[in-house]
């Protein structure tokens, strides 16, 4: 038997009774392993469903696109590539009112042609089965299951899109190409492609997608193919997207989602790791006569080291473990909980990765901070046997060289976890910088109540009250680790909560600030009256409407857009140069947006073959141009030349029409243009009446149900409210285990202490109060910083992260600090009950 | 044999410095029974503490067969512990995780002995206590417990063994027990025992007695 395994026998055997203590010490740390482990293993599952799935997601191999029918050249290659056999299936999309005829009810939706081969990957799966064929044979239509349900439809009713009827024969619920989560969204309605001119919605000013999808022989790399045909499209307007790029970037994305949610967790990691460090700390505290004894009879500081550091490993183990556990059990509940939300089938699968990596750091963090304290033990003096010494408290706290390489790998350690979570050294620097300042602010209000605290106790102060005040300041009090403990969880909570609050709020605002509750769009000039009528004749009014002309960008300050890209950097594909703008031309501002550069329109006095031209700050920023630039735009063939005479700040959150440029209307009073209305209408039932009126009447106009759009959007919000709450709760919870380690570093002296005030003619009453008077004022410490910490905190997200504008929810935030103060006592009493139910004598004895 | 040379131990008390034993020397050969008496506050356990190595001196050196106490690291000095001195303590000091005989087997262990678990049953039933072998501490009276921690104490062996007022929180029936045992054992394996008491019946047992008072020996005679 070697002197190691007798070390790693003997420090099984003593750690018998503490076992149970240190592991829930050290449970501390199993949410945040939890949290780790549950979400790298199901982004690594989505990631390798999207690997499996990514042919079907899209439906074929390889996607051309554009925002217009294909113009002769691109259209020629795809047909000779169908003459040679490669299977391409075409589907064209555009949005249209459906009216069921028999429900008498209307949809906006998103209406797909299908062509007969389509999707040339992947499985279509339809209730009743088999009729995706069906599509073709006739003016028959499949709806989204959801749309089923809105329209109040049944199989064999008939179908009002545009200018033409279709029959309804079923539901399509799955769909290769057109993920479950949009369809889920937005209503779809799937017909055949050679039906679609019978609705006469594809004409002047309509927008349509058109894509063709090609699916390449089993083998073939879809970008080594797609490489020679690429140049054959430049400059055609035709996206070319492979299976291997809309895979990498659906990656892209969940590795990014995957990089937030690893930041929550390890912040959980860290925060239980100053549970761990707090609940060794009182373990250390209790082992100290145990360690000199042991120094006594011969052992090593190297050995007396080794003893609990493999205690802490073994119990850090088992925490971390836990966690494992946790985390999986997450990794599978969670697909199956928001299955309807998913793009695809995610095939959960054990992830050896995650799990090895979610333990790996579990321990570390754990041995790590629980090797802060154990480093004491090393110096507790063997004549601590012989006779307690107040030296040895102190001697714990001297630091020496281990101290020092412990902290530097405690904070190496936290930058390297946050570097490698949060995807980018700067931002995990920056991160890492934050977790710092917080811990750092908390230290020193807890430094500071300590400070106070000795100052402000005087004589005249009723016992109970002095005694628990002087608590904190006392030595071997618990103000850092207790205030450390609370403000960080505290601070988690609120930060959660005001986010979700400053959000919610803003929608609120934008939702409320709306007047109009019905918007018209696609209205042909000569279709205002009529529709003015419609909405007239129910007893409602038309808002108003805005003129809409479509138009593309073709010189930016002299330069085509390939030369302005070259010459500023910005990729030449980019959607600001490229997209098809949807302007509208006005004399004044509307209440959703503000002049923020130059002058509105008017104030300018411009050549009469140059216009005045606002863009929307933002698009001003993608492009590069600024106040005084100047852009030709073309107006369906006619070119127009503007001069950017102001920028503005848009509220695009307000339902209401916005636009990105706004012209003076001389540039374009004569241009083909269409329009959209708002009207402000009384009742959904109303709305639902003109809806189907303007159908019947005017069937290429659609129309958007704001009330119904708020629900639907307050359904989402709510969603996400929950899942925001579900990580508060979550918080919430990690800080319970930390809190109970942080108390529990002083329980021997408040039982000691406790015990002799009973002895000496102390109440329970007296006592309670006492540990109240310090609990409380703790609590209200550690959650007040931790609130004004938060509105810090969340102030940076709601500005930096989602642009918002951040107002202080006060009271919600207050009652987060006083459920933590609530818990604090409770926690603090809870341990304390000892000393209530304990006789003196053997309290004393156990003392 | 056991070597203090002008043992000198100063504690810093405010700014002055207070001499807690001053200029003690004496030698204690191989196999000595030696008592350390005096008033409380006169020294003795700080002198126990710098004989048996647990703490150094502020002047003068403590020599073990030879080797040099404060001239060895802390770690040096637990092992030469660990090998050489044996304890008893006032108040047992048994480790309260562990079972009687797991307790005995500290030192062997700590040595990496492989004979631990033989020894200590041996050393168990010696002072009696094999039956009571996997008791925890708290399960064993207080007699009991300082039986254990007399087998512990000689469970290395040890060339010397520190007692700490061994009898000091036993009945006097018990302690008498107590003593009758080291005093065996002692003639059994030929160990120096040093006994620190202020017990003068269980003093007037040793072959050599000591007094300090204030720091300083006052009386050294032997019997």
């Amino acid at each position: 038997m070697s002197r190691w395994s007798s070390i790693a026998g003997l420090a099984w055997r003593e750690s018998r009774t503490a076992r149970r203590r240190l592991l829930l010490y050290m449970s501390s740390i199993s949410l945040g392993v939890a949290a780790l482990v549950a979400i790298d293993s199901i982004a690594s599952n989505v990631q390798s469903s999207v690997r499996e799935q990514s042919r079907s997601l899209m439906g074929g191999d390889v996607s051309f696109s554009a925002n217009q029918k294909f113009p002769e050249k691109p259209r020629k290659i795809l047909d000779s590539l169908s003459a040679n056999g490669t299977p391409v299936a075409n589907v064209v999309t555009f949005v249209s009112m459906a009216l069921a005829e028999r429900s008498g009810i209307t949809r906006l939706t998103q209406v797909r042609g299908v062509s007969a081969n389509y999707p040339p990957f992947g499985e279509v799966v339809t209730e009743p089965p088999g009729l995706w064929a069906r599509l073709q044979e006739g003016q028959y239509a499949l709806v989204s299951p959801a749309t089923l349900i809105s329209l109040d439809a049944r199989i064999g009713d008939t179908l009002s899109i545009g200018y033409s009827k279709f029959v309804l024969i079923g539901a399509a619920a799955t769909v290769p190409g057109d993920p479950g989560l949009a369809s889920a969204i937005g209503p779809r309605l799937f017909i055949a492609e050679k039906f679609v001119p019978e609705t006469q919605l594809l004409g002047f000013g309509s927008r349509a997608s058109y894509e063709s999808l090609v699916r390449l022989p089993d083998g073939t790399v879809s970008e080594k193919w797609v490489a020679l045909l690429r140049p054959k499209f430049q400059n055609e307007n035709v996206r070319v997207v492979t299976v291997a790029q809309r895979e990498q970037n659906l990656s892209e994305t969940i590795g990014q989602l995957a990089d937030f949610l690893g930041i929550v967790g390890l912040i959980a990691l860290l925060l239980g790791g100053i549970g761990v460090a707090s609940g060794v700390n009182a373990f250390v505290i209790r082992k100290i006569d145990t360690v000199a004894v042991l120094r006594c009879l011969g052992a090593t500081s190297g050995q007396v080291l080794a003893i609990y550091v493999a205690q802490a490993a073994a119990m850090g183990f088992l925490g971390a473990a836990l966690g494992v556990g946790l985390g999986i059990a997450i990794q599978f509940a969670l697909p199956v909980a928001v299955k309807d939300y998913l793009p695809l089938d995610v095939h959960v699968r054990l992830v050896p990765g995650a799990i090895a990596l979610g333990l790996g750091i579990g321990v570390w963090v754990a041995l790590l901070f629980a090797l802060r304290p154990l480093l004491a033990l090393r110096r507790v003096s063997p004549l601590q046997a012989l006779r307690r010494d107040a030296e040895a408290l102190e001697l714990q706290r001297r630091k020496d060289i281990p101290s020092h390489v412990v902290n530097i790998a405690l904070l190496g350690s936290v930058v390297g976890l946050a570097i490698m979570r949060a995807d980018g050294w700067r931002r995990g620097a920056l991160f890492a910088a934050g977790i710092g300042a917080s811990l750092l602010l908390l230290w020193g209000s807890a430094a500071l109540l300590s400070t106070v605290a000795r100052r402000v106790v005087t004589a005249r102060w009723p016992y109970v009250v002095r005694q628990g005040v002087a608590n904190l300041y006392r030595p071997a009090n618990q103000t850092h680790s207790v205030v450390l403990a609370l403000g960080f969880g505290a601070f988690l909570v609120s930060t959660l909560y005001l986010v979700q609050a400053n959000l919610l709020k803003q929608f609120d605002i934008t939702a409320a600030a709306s007047k109009g509750n019905l918007i018209l769009f696609d209205i042909q000039e000569d279709q205002r009256a009529g529709l003015d009528s419609i909405v007239a004749s129910q007893g409602q009014r038309a808002l108003g409407s805005s003129p809409i002309v479509t138009m593309k960008i073709t010189t930016i300050n002299g330069r085509t857009i390939d030369k302005w890209a070259a010459a500023t950097g910005i990729p030449a594909r980019h959607w600001a140069l490229q997209r098809e703008y949807r302007s509208t031309f006005r004399d004044s501002l509307v209440p959703t947006e503000k002049i923020i550069a130059g002058k509105w329109i008017g104030a300018a006095h411009l050549a009469d073959s140059l216009s005045e031209v606002s863009l929307e700050k933002d698009v001003a920023t993608e492009l590069h141009v600024k106040v005084g630039s100047a852009i030709t735009w073309d107006v369906q063939g006619i070119p127009v030349k503007t001069k950017v005479t102001s920028l503005r700040e848009v509220n695009w959150a307000r339902f209401e029409p916005n636009f990105f440029a706004v012209f003076e209307p001389r540039a374009l009073a004569s241009a083909p243009k269409q329009f959209v209305m708002v009207a402000a209408v009384a009742s959904d039932t109303t709305i639902a009446r003109i809806q189907r009126l303007t159908v019947a009447r005017y069937p290429n106009v659609s129309s958007v149900d704001l009330s119904m759009v708020r629900r639907t959007v307050g359904q989402i919000i709510g969603r996400v409210s929950m899942a925001v709450r579900f990580l508060a709760l979550f918080s919430l919870a990690m800080a319970i285990p930390v809190l109970f380690s942080a108390v529990a570093a002083t329980r021997r002296d408040r039982l000691r202490e406790g015990v002799l005030l009973k002895t000496l003619g102390a109440t329970r009453a007296q006592i309670g109060r006492i540990l109240l008077a310090e609990y409380a004022l703790l609590g209200a410490l550690g959650a007040l910083t931790g609130m004004l910490l938060s509105f810090g905190g969340a102030w940076g997200l709601v500005h930096f992260v989602f642009s918002g504008t951040f107002s202080p929810a006060l009271l919600p935030a207050a009652m987060i600090a006083l459920a933590m103060m609530i818990l604090a006592v409770s926690i603090g009493l809870a341990t304390g009950r000892e000393v209530f139910r304990e006789t003196p004598m053997a309290a004393l004895r156990e003392v | 044999m056991l070597v203090a040379t002008n043992l000198t131990k100063e504690y810093l008390s405010g700014s002055s410095r207070l001499a807690v034993l001053k200029n003690v020397s004496f030698t204690i050969p191989q196999g000595a029974f030696v008592a350390i008496v005096g008033p409380s506050g006169s020294g003795k356990t700080t002198l126990l503490g710098l004989l048996a190595g647990l703490d150094i001196p502020s002047a003068g050196t403590v020599s073990l067969d030879g080797v040099d106490l404060p001239r060895l690291t802390e770690d040096e000095r637990a092992k030469l512990r660990g090998e050489k001195v044996g304890f008893i303590f006032q108040s047992f000091q048994l480790i309260p995780t562990l079972t009687a005989i797991e307790n005995v087997q500290v030192p062997l262990e700590l040595r990496g002995d492989p004979g631990a678990a033989g020894r200590a049953l041996e050393l168990m039933d010696r002072v009696g206590l094999a039956d009571r072998a996997d008791h925890f501490p708290a399960q064993l009276s207080g007699g009991e417990q300082q039986r254990v921690a007399i087998a512990r104490a000689f469970s290395n062996a040890p060339r010397i063994l520190f007692a700490d007022e061994p009898t000091g929180n036993l009945d006097g029936e018990t302690g008498e027990r107590i003593v009758a045992l080291l005093e065996a054992l002692n003639r059994e394996s030929g160990s120096t025992i040093v006994l620190v008491t202020h017990e003068m019946p269980l003093a007037e047992r040793a072959s050599r007695l000591i007094r300090l008072k204030d720091g300083d020996v006052v009386e050294d005679r032997s019997r």
